[in-house]
């Protein structure tokens, strides 16, 4: 299964309380996905200061990045670290760490376990900002581990959820790592996140990216997608797996099932649809 | 006056162990909010009225009773219903009246992919759309589409009815366009009444089984 849920706010009013209401949605999709968990968020100015380079980790420890970093910010957030550095820099002092997102403006956490108590472990209710995805994981392709939860990022601000699985991924890994793209992880999910940040760095836009990963991928999906100013839905073909969208003049928002958008506040004037298949969806900032 | 049961004070399985007890025929449901399984496995002539969006699977097996969703339902509402009406007043998720050997079900608003896949008796009347692949293995019964029909129709359709008045996008394999006679045009009359409809039954084109797919063909005989 797995369960996705995200929220793109349009109204500022609102960015205080991104945390509480993504937590508060990703709550209603535990069952989809006891696992594991993670979200990515973007414009929160504790965890991503503006014009400030961060860089979200794996593997290691604010007390690590104390000892190898000195004096840099770094903040622990369940299994993550979330760390205010270049990812260079941070390659170059903790090679062993895992980077599982960089950019400026957002924050990837991830962690194993259930998805209540990750948020809670994130801090994820005291978090601001204009836009969230979050995702509860069912393991089918890869091991239960924070380095297999979604988000996958992989490209400058970008961050990729997926409910369903994706049958050819070996080949697409194969073909990406010929071209020189290097991978992380077996997962399937991370080889759909690799395309499309291949394809945005060639010059596609999201739309053309999504199209192109339709086109080639095959296997069931419900793909929600941020980047540092946009929002994007797409599903497979036959729309295997569940999704619905709701829009209203002060926020979009994506789940697996309408009881994670319920939540939201103006849900009983939202305007409220599935995705068609194959149809590639786009709200930007 | 309708027994109250609220949701937001009690959990749905209590909700639906109180309707297979059914000390009432007249039930209002508050507070849904996207529950799975509301009003499932009744098997008396009961009314219930939903009153907001629910989860998946709402009214399924149903026997008897008039449900209604005075809102969205999600994934596989009515799915396998016996008999009774379900309603739906707002749109419907991907499988609704899944397997349904018998009953009515109603959806005012759209119905997305694979509408009645494999119904086996259960006739469904939506008054928008639907998706792709709707009657998909349909063995029995009628679907009613009062506006477009999405890709493969009645693909792989065994002796199900279908109706459209509006476009078809394309129809699966097995599924062809027939003519529409006059105990056709009587019994889609009848199902538009049931569903409360006043749409005209000459405006519909109907829809069934070639037949070629499953029925053995002597040719092949030479195989075994």
């Amino acid at each position: 299964m797995c369960g996705i849920v995200g929220l793109h706010l349009r109204e500022p009013s609102l960015e205080p309380r991104l945390g509480e209401l993504l937590a508060a949605m990703l709550g209603q999709v535990v069952e989809r996905g006891p696992d594991s968990a993670g979200v990515a968020v973007y414009g929160d100015p504790w965890l991503s200061p503006p014009g400030q380079a961060v860089v979200s980790l794996l593997g290691t420890s604010k007390a690590e990045v104390a000892t190898a970093l000195p004096g840099t910010v770094a903040i622990d957030a369940d299994a993550t670290t979330v760390v205010h550095a270049g990812v260079d820099q941070l390659a170059a002092a903790l090679p062993e760490a895992t980077v599982i997102g960089s950019g400026e403006g957002f924050a990837v956490l991830k962690g194993a376990g259930n998805p209540v108590a990750l948020a809670e472990s994130f801090g994820l209710a005291d978090v601001t900002g204009w836009q969230g995805i979050g995702h509860t994981r069912m393991a089918t392709e890869s091991a239960v581990t924070p380095e297999g939860a979604h988000p996958f990022s992989v490209g400058a601000g970008q961050c990729l959820v997926h409910n369903g699985s994706f049958a050819n991924h070996a080949t697409i890994r194969r073909e990406l790592r010929a071209q020189g793209v290097e991978f992380d992880s077996e997962n399937d999910s991370e080889v759909g996140a690799r395309f499309i940040a291949h394809h945005l760095a060639q010059g596609a836009d999201l739309e053309k990216a999504l199209k192109l990963l339709c086109e080639r991928f095959d296997g069931f999906y419900t793909l929600l997608v941020s980047t540092g100013d946009s929002f994007a839905v797409v599903r497979d073909a036959i729309a295997c797996k569940p999704a619905l969208v709701a829009e209203t003049d002060a926020w979009v928002a994506m789940a697996s099932e309408y009881r994670a958008l319920d939540v939201l506040p103006g849900i009983e004037n939202a305007r409220i649809f599935e995705p068609e298949p194959e149809e590639v969806y786009v709200w930007r900032r | 006056m309708a027994t109250l049961i609220d949701l937001a004070e009690s959990p749905v399985r209590e909700l639906n162990q109180a309707l297979h007890e059914a000390p009432s025929a007249s039930w209002r449901v508050l507070n849904p909010r996207g529950a799975h399984a509301v009003a499932c496995g009744i098997r008396d002539n009961l009314t219930v009225d939903v009153e907001g969006h629910v989860g998946y699977y709402c009214a399924g097996m149903n026997q008897h009773a008039t449900v209604t969703v005075h809102g969205n339902a999600g994934t596989g509402v009515a799915e396998n219903m016996m008999s009774g009406t379900v309603r739906v007043r707002g749109n419907a998720s991907q499988s609704a009246g899944a397997t349904g050997h018998g009953g009515l079900l109603v959806i005012d608003g759209d119905a997305s992919a694979r509408c009645g896949i494999s119904m086996k008796g259960v006739d469904i009347v939506v008054g928008g759309n639907v998706g792709h692949m709707s009657a998909f293995m349909g063995q029995a019964g009628r679907l009613v589409v009062c506006g477009d029909a999405g890709e493969a129709l009645g693909d792989s359709l065994y002796e199900a009815r279908i109706y459209v008045r509006g476009t078809v996008k394309s129809l699966g394999a097995d599924c062809v366009e027939k003519e529409m006679r006059a105990e056709h045009l009587a019994e889609l009359a009848e199902l538009l009444k049931a569903a409360e409809r006043d749409e005209d039954p000459a405006g519909f084109r109907r829809y069934g089984s070639a037949r070629q797919l499953y029925h053995f063909k002597v040719d092949n005989t030479a195989a075994y």
